[in-house]
C-alpha cells in the first residue's frame, strides 16, 4: 500500500476536517480559560507562599509541591471518576479544567515568586521608605519589573497547558485529539490524526520559538 | 526635653550579633547630623531604625516628632515624613525619572496627575535636571541618579531626610553634585541625619558630628569641637586613619 496514501489520505482529511476544526475550537476553549484560571490561582498562591502568616505559607508550599509531583492523568481521572462517588459529578470540560488549572496554578506560582525574588532588595526599601503599602509597592514597583523576567517561562507553561488538553480526550472530551480518534474510526485511515498533530504543531511552534527569542533577547539585556 | 527625632535605649540584634547597643539620640527640628565611623559600627543599622526599615528590640523607642515608630498603621504616616535616600539609589527602572517622582505622592497622598507632574518638574529643575524627565534611570549617570533619588524623597515634602553614604557608590568626579544638592538642602530647614565619609562636608554642613563605633555612639560634638578637639581616644584614632591620607 502506498504510505502517503495511507497517512496523508487527502480525501479522509478533507472528510473529517469539520470535525478537527470543532474539536481545535474547544481545545483552544479548555486551554485558554485554564491558563488564564491557572494565572490568577499562581499569582494567589504566590502571594500566600510569600506573605501570608506561618500556617498559610506552608500550605500553600504543601499545595505546590503535591500539584507539581502528580501526573495530571492521574488528578484528572481522580476528578472525573472518582468525586462522583462522593456525589462531586463534573462534566468533562469542567474536570479537564479543574486538573490543568491546580496544575498550571502550583507551577506559575513558582514562576511568579522566581520573579519576584530576583528583584533587589533595595526596590522593596525604597517603596517601603516612600510610605508605599504591600499592596501598592507589588503592584506599582515589584510586578511590573518582575512580569518582563517571568513572561518566557509562563509561556512554556501555557505550551505545556495546551499540549495537557489532549489528556481530556480520556474523560470523553471532544477536543482536537478525541475527534481526531474518532475519525480515524470512521475512515478505517489514520489520516485525520496526523492532521491533528499538524494543527498542533502549527500552534505550538511558533510559540516554542517564541520563547527562544523572548529568552535571547532578556540574557542580551542583563549583559 | 525630647527632639524631634528621639531615639532611646535603641538596641538592634542580627541573631546573636548585637548590632546596636543601646544608643540615646536627640535631634532636633531642623538639625543637620552626620554620622561617621568605621565600617561595621552599625551607621547604617541606626538610620534604618529611624524609618524602621530594620525592627528593633521591644525595649527600645524611636520617636518622630511625637509618633512612635511602630508596625501597624502609624509606620505609614512616619516613613510619609522621614524620607530617605540610599547609597545603592534604588530608583525603579521601569519608570521614567519623572514617574519615579510622581508614584508616592500619587499613590500614597493622592496627589492628581497633573499636580504631580508639575511638582516632579519643579524639583527636577531644583536638583539641576529638568531636561531628564523622560529618560528612563539607566539612561542617566550615578550622580544625576543619586539627584533624582533626592528628588523623589522630597516629593513627599519630608520633615526629615535620611541620607545613607549618598556618594560612596559614585565616580569622583560625580560625587560634588550631590553634596551641592544636600549643601542647599541643608539650608532649608529640613532635618537631616547623613551617614558619609566626606569628613569635608561634614565639617562644613553638620550642626553635630556623631561618632559611632561598635553599636555604641562614642563622641557627639559640634564639627568645629569634633574635628579639632575630639575628647575621645577612638574619635582620635579614627580621624587619624580617615584624614591622613
Ligand atoms: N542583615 C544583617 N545580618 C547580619 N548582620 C548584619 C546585617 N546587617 C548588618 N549586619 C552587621 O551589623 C553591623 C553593623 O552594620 P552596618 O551596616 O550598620 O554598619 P555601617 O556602620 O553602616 O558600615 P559601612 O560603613 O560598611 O556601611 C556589621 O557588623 C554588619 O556585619
Ligand atoms: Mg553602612
Amino acid at each position: 500500500m502506498d504510505l502517503f496514501e495511507t497517512f496523508f489520505n487527502l480525501e479522509v482529511l478533507a472528510r473529517s476536517f469539520p470535525m478537527l476544526l470543532k474539536g481545535l475550537w474547544l481545545t483552544l476553549q479548555l486551554g485558554a480559560a485554564s491558563i488564564l484560571a491557572g494565572l490568577v490561582l499562581g499569582l494567589g498562591l504566590c502571594m500566600m507562599r510569600l506573605y501570608a502568616a506561618r500556617p498559610v505559607q506552608i500550605l500553600t508550599r504543601v499545595y505546590i509541591d503535591v500539584f507539581r509531583s502528580i501526573p495530571l492523568l492521574v488528578l484528572l481521572i481522580i476528578v472525573y471518576y472518582a468525586l462522583p462517588f462522593v456525589g462531586l459529578r463534573l462534566s468533562p470540560f469542567v474536570s479537564a479544567m479543574a486538573a490543568l488549572t491546580m496544575v498550571s496554578g502550583a507551577y506559575t506560582a513558582e514562576i511568579f515568586r522566581s520573579g519576584i525574588e530576583a528583584i533587589p532588595r533595595g526596590q522593596f526599601e525604597a517603596a517601603a521608605a516612600l510610605g508605599l503599602g504591600h499592596r501598592q509597592t507589588m503592584t506599582d514597583v515589584i510586578l511590573p519589573q518582575s512580569i518582563r523576567m517571568v513572561i518566557p517561562p509562563l509561556t512554556n507553561n501555557s505550551i505545556n497547558v495546551v499540549k495537557d488538553t489532549a489528556l481530556a480526550s480520556v474523560v470523553a472530551m471532544p477536543d482536537l485529539l478525541k475527534q481526531a480518534t474518532q475519525a480515524q474510526a470512521l475512515a478505517a485511515n489514520p489520516s485525520p490524526l496526523i492532521g491533528a498533530a499538524v494543527i498542533y504543531l502549527a500552534f505550538l511552534l511558533p510559540l516554542v520559538l517564541l520563547v527562544s527569542r523572548l529568552e535571547r533577547r532578556l540574557n542580551r539585556g542583563k549583559a | 526635653m525630647p527632639g524631634y527625632i528621639s531615639i532611646r535605649n535603641l538596641h538592634k540584634h542580627y541573631g546573636e550579633f548585637h548590632a546596636l547597643r543601646g544608643i540615646d539620640l536627640e535631634i532636633a527640628r531642623g538639625e543637620v547630623v552626620c554620622v561617621v565611623g568605621p565600617s561595621g559600627s552599625g551607621k547604617s543599622t541606626l538610620i534604618r531604625c529611624i524609618n524602621r526599615l530594620e525592627d528593633f528590640s521591644a525595649d527600645s523607642a524611636i520617636r518622630v516628632d511625637g509618633v512612635p515608630v511602630l508596625p501597624g498603621s502609624n509606620l505609614a504616616r512616619v516613613r510619609a515624613e522621614v524620607g530617605m535616600v540610599f547609597q545603592s539609589f534604588n530608583l525603579f527602572p521601569h519608570l521614567t525619572v519623572r514617574e519615579n517622582i510622581m508614584l508616592a505622592p500619587r499613590r500614597v497622598r493622592r496627589t492628581g496627575r497633573a499636580e504631580a507632574a508639575a511638582q516632579a518638574d519643579r524639583l527636577l529643575e531644583r536638583v539641576g535636571l529638568a531636561a531628564h524627565a523622560g529618560k528612563y534611570p539607566s539612561a542617566l549617570s550615578g550622580g544625576q541618579q543619586q539627584r533624582v533619588a533626592i528628588a523623589r524623597a522630597l516629593a513627599m515634602e519630608p520633615q526629615v531626610l535620611l541620607f545613607d553614604e549618598p556618594t560612596s557608590a559614585l565616580d569622583p568626579e560625580m560625587v560634588g553634585e550631590v553634596l551641592d544638592v544636600m549643601r542647599d538642602l541643608a539650608q532649608t530647614g529640613v532635618t537631616m541625619v547623613v551617614v558619609t565619609h566626606e569628613m569635608g562636608f561634614a565639617r562644613q554642613v553638620a550642626d553635630r558630628v556623631i561618632f559611632m563605633d561598635g553599636g555604641e555612639v562614642i563622641e557627639s560634638a559640634p564639627p568645629e569641637a569634633f574635628f579639632s578637639a575630639p575628647r575621645e581616644a577612638r574619635t582620635r584614632n579614627f580621624l587619624h586613619a580617615v584624614l591622613d591620607h
